[in-house]
């Protein structure tokens, strides 16, 4: 019973996201399976609503800006956020808790809140709807992924190998490049991905400080969602589960290589 | 790295400080002044305050009961013309419509008559039969009251309103008429909204992260990412996949028709309220719940278990006294987890919640975009970031923020 109901629960989670790809391929404006699609008829499947993406501007420019969006804030956020990391694992660090509760508090943040902020303080500074400002404001919002990546990496890094390093002569910049950054690699770049994820799938600073330029993919299909749902959005929805099944595959692969260093 | 001995050193700490100190400021001046922007604007307005400052001067000896004198008249009339000429009437008439309804036409009537007045220089109180004539709400103290309290610069009203609650004539506080208490009623449905969904993903996650974290490891590691999977999609895609499955020409209606359960008359409604809302942001939150519980029960040996079933335990008295003891750590931090972000969730209520499914963020939102109050949203902002701050204080004496993981 325990088993039936475990599936069940995942049949829950799964399903949904399973259901989305066929339906991109309906060759109908339905939203359901049709009778053609369900005898496997050739011709109930379509790359129409595919075709309609690529062809539509709105959505290429969509991309655009978020690619540009999310890889500038993620490459801010994985700077500052491995600096801030290798900062906080030293036990000389003061105030450790406070800090780490600093830098963690956009994650936990509601992100109504983080976008009302944004939208009052980056209006007053004249960097409300431009790439700039929600550049910042998702570096931010993607900071706290690196800090906890990166944090984590580093609590089963052996301070030795640094001392080693050190007591042979190599300064502390070499040290960091040849020893401790090789190390720390993977938990640095999963911190990047889930930054570049968070910024990739946000949709609320962007409704409330982006404007027309500004359009991401998520803020393209919120629109599309709320005005008139097409299976163009389905055709865009697989995409991204795509990209997702992309992102997660190499963050479980840096995982298992960083816990098979061990 | 710092060197326990040579403890007189103090190059490790500020090397530490030091790589530290950019993210702290990064986030200090992105995100942590943000927040106290929207603080700030939920209880300062300087709008009436700059326009009407001859005014507000004026007033301030009034005694709040009868009509005011003349010259309180008079600087009213010079600065809404003035206010009419900068084009910043139509802020000044909102704010004093949101103190007494009904003020808003007032205002900007009288400004724009009384810039072709004519003035009769005779009269003992021309100014106030000038302003009269376009309006007779001046002559009611109520109207010079409003006028003087949104001339507050610093005003408890955002708060007060987001509490429905109201200041009556005399600055005492009074409850708002029936029909405006919305607040209260959204932010304890948001509570007990979250609570719920709280409870469901523990009571769908529980058995499944202990499926998963006793399983052989090749078959653990397909089951997690059935897991995972949902956690990386896109939130809009999984929003998106709820509309397709639940609305009425949906998947889940059209087997049950299909199925012959329900007649194609009688298709349920499922989306568009809060049975929508409930579904998917549980679908969305489960796996916050069961990457903790999951992190947690893998440590516990399975050993425990088969000790007690041998000293004859049922699995029900083996479960309670020494399984379900140890995973409290992961229970505590999935459960709060799970309830932090779902009490300001905003995306998935906003599409899927139809009128009755929205909570308390839909309503920030509202006002931030459409009806234009920002220090009422900024005051409901700043109710919920009191609300999460607990929780997260709670989290990190329970759990400690430090040792927060992701996946």
């Amino acid at each position: 019973m325990h088993v039936a109901f475990c599936a069940a629960v995942l049949v829950f989670l799964i399903a949904p996201i399973l259901v989305v790809v066929p339906l991109s391929f309906n060759a109908e404006p339905y939203f359901t399976f049709t009778e053609g699609m369900l005898r496997l008829d050739a011709d109930a499947y379509s790359l129409r609503w595919y075709a309609s993406i690529v062809e539509d501007e709105a959505w290429l420019r969509a991309l655009v800006n978020s690619l540009v969006i999310g890889v500038s804030a993620t490459a801010v956020a994985t700077v500052l956020g491995t600096l801030a990391a290798l900062g906080l694992a030293s036990p000389a660090m003061p105030g450790r808790p406070l800090v780490m509760g600093l830098l963690i508090s956009p994650m936990v943040t509601p992100v109504i809140i983080s976008a009302a902020g944004f939208f009052f303080f980056y209006s007053s500074l004249g960097l409300a709807q431009t790439h700039l400002g929600l550049i910042l404001a998702h570096a931010a919002l993607g900071t706290p992924f690196v800090v906890i990546t990166v944090t984590a990496t580093l609590a089963g890094f052996d301070v030795n190998l640094t001392r080693a390093a050190a007591s042979l002569g190599a300064g502390p910049w070499r040290t960091f490049r040849r020893v401790q950054l090789p190390l720390i690699a993977p938990g640095v770049l999963s911190g990047a991905l889930f930054a570049f994820a968070t910024s990739f799938d946000e949709v609320v600073a962007v409704l409330f400080m982006g404007g027309i330029d500004q359009r991401t993919i998520p803020r393209q299909m919120w629109s599309g969602i709320r005005e008139q749902i097409s299976p163009a959005i389905l055709a865009v929805a697989t995409f991204l589960i795509a990209f997702a099944l992309l992102l997660m595959g190499v963050v479980e692969w840096l995982r298992r290589r960083g816990s098979q260093a061990d | 790295m710092a060197n326990p001995r040579f403890p007189g050193n103090r190059g490790p700490t500020l090397r530490a400080v030091g790589l530290t100190l950019p993210l702290v400021a990064f986030i200090g001046v992105t995100f942590l002044a943000p927040l106290a922007a929207m603080l700030i604007r939920s209880v300062y307005d300087p709008v009436v305050a700059d326009a009407l400052p001859e005014t507000l001067a004026t007033l301030a000896s009034w005694d709040g009961e009868r009509i005011p004198d003349e010259t309180v008249f008079r600087a009213l009339a010079d600065e809404l013309v003035a206010a009419a000429e900068a084009r910043t009437v139509g802020q000044v008439a909102t704010r004093l419509n949101r103190v007494e309804s009904g003020l808003r036409s007032v205002v900007t009537r009288t400004a724009r008559r009384l810039r072709d007045a004519e003035i009769d220089p005779e009269a003992a109180t021309p100014w106030r039969n000038a302003v009269v004539s376009v309006a007779d709400a001046w002559e009611d103290p109520g109207t010079w009251r409003a006028v003087r309290r949104a001339g507050e610069r610093v005003t408890p009203r955002h708060y007060l309103n987001a509490l429905d609650l109201d200041q009556g004539a005399h600055d005492e506080i009074v409850r708002q008429p029936e029909d405006l208490r919305i607040y209260g009623a959204l932010l304890l449905r948001t509570l007990v909204v979250s609570t719920s969904i709280t409870v469901l993903c523990l009571l769908l996650g529980y058995p499944v992260a202990y499926l998963i974290a006793h399983a052989a490891p090749t078959r653990a590691n397909l089951l997690l990412l059935l897991v995972l999977v949902p956690f990386w999609t896109s939130l809009l895609v999984r929003t998106t996949a709820w509309i397709v499955l639940l609305q009425s020409r949906g998947v889940v209606n059209d087997l049950l028709v299909t199925a012959g359960i329900l007649g194609d008359e009688e298709r349920l409604q499922m989306i568009y309220n809060m049975t929508g809302t409930i579904v998917a942001m549980t679908h969305v939150l489960l796996p916050f719940m069961v990457l903790p519980l999951y992190a947690v029960m893998r440590t516990i040996p399975t050993l425990h278990m088969s000790a007690a079933a041998s000293l004859g335990a049922s699995f029900g008295q083996a479960f309670r006294r020494i399984y379900w003891p140890q995973t409290l750590p992961g229970v505590g931090a999935g459960s709060l987890l799970v309830f932090i972000l779902a009490i300001g969730y905003y995306i998935t209520p906003a599409l899927v919640g139809g009128r009755t499914g929205q909570l308390i963020s839909n309503m920030i939102a509202y006002h931030m975009q459409q009806s234009l109050n920002w220090g009422l949203a900024a005051a409901l902002g700043g109710i919920l970031l009191a609300c999460v701050v607990g929780l997260y204080l709670l989290y990190d004496r329970l759990v400690g923020v430090e040792r927060m993981r992701l996946g």
